[in-house]
């Protein structure tokens, strides 16, 4: 308030440039984890780059809005998954659609039916599933229920990040993942099942 | 949620395994569901069978950022003057 003087003019930009590169360069030693997130809220690589291009330019310019000591790569994610929505996600859902889901036993009592019973003692998942399974099955999780299981379970995000990062209560962040896990686990047994 | 003596504890311990491995259960829920646990197989092997699965989807779902990417975040950066 005091420093109205004409050499504190250049200071101040000379101080907010510094910010900014700070900012900048933090957000980008997040890129890796951010891109892990937005690699799985969509369906290929090139929507992903897109969507990383447009966060970072969005971010770049907001800035100023990010408060220095709080959660910045929840901030990029909130930005991230706001503009998948604004991208006309919308029309990939279908709102009715009441997806099946079993009980969280439904995966391994398959495996089992099927002669393939998991091996408890060595807790080699990797032997009856593969890589594209989980991919696959993933990209057949309805949105709403996809978002929560990548922020928490692949991101690492905390249920109150989650909840922040998509602007919904926490409760149902937690009946989302729940609800989430298990429609993921109906999807990996039928591939897992035909593929037998 | 707890082990009524009605229902069936499997059924039960089926639907804690969620917030058993989320840590979400109180200290009493969390003592039943192991008490289940010790003296059930059938649930036993369940349990362990989501919790690998757990870090295997999270293992399996990662693909790194292709290279080129860091770079054209980089250049979106504001020119110093």
């Amino acid at each position: 308030m005091g420093e109205t003087t004409p050499e504190a003019e250049p200071r101040r930009l000379a101080e907010e440039a510094r910010d900014r590169v700070r900012f900048e360069e933090d957000a980008l030693d997040l890129a890796d984890q951010v891109y892990r997130v937005a690699r799985r809220l969509v369906s290929t690589r090139e929507e992903a780059e897109d969507l990383m291009q447009e966060t970072y330019a969005r971010a770049f310019r907001a800035w100023r809005s990010f408060q220095p000591g709080t959660n910045l790569r929840a901030w990029l994610l909130r930005i991230l998954t706001n503009l998948n929505i604004d991208r006309g996600r919308k029309q990939q859902r279908s709102p009715d659609l009441q997806p099946l889901e079993e009980g969280d036993y439904y995966l391994y009592n398959k495996l089992e039916e099927a002669g393939r019973e998991p091996n408890v003692d060595q807790d080699r998942v990797d032997e009856r599933l593969s890589q594209d399974d989980v991919v696959s099955a993933l990209t057949a999780v309805p949105h709403d229920f996809r978002d929560v299981i990548v922020l928490v379970d692949i991101g690492d995000f905390s249920y109150a990040d989650a909840a922040q990062i998509l602007e919904i209560p926490i409760g149902t962040v937690m009946s989302r993942l729940h609800r989430g896990r298990r429609i993921l686990k109906r999807e990996l047994a039928d591939q897992a099942v035909s593929a037998a | 949620m707890s082990f009524g003596a009605a229902a069936d504890p499997c059924d039960k311990c089926e639907e804690m395994l969620q917030p058993f491995l989320d840590r979400e259960l109180s200290d009493s829920e969390r003592a039943e569901a192991e008490a289940h646990l010790d003296g059930c197989g059938y649930c036993r092997k369940r349990y362990r069978f989501e919790d690998a699965l757990r870090r295997f989807v999270r293992q399996a779902a990662v693909e790194e950022m292709p290279p080129d990417l860091k770079q054209k975040l980089a250049d979106l950066r504001t020119p110093l003057l």
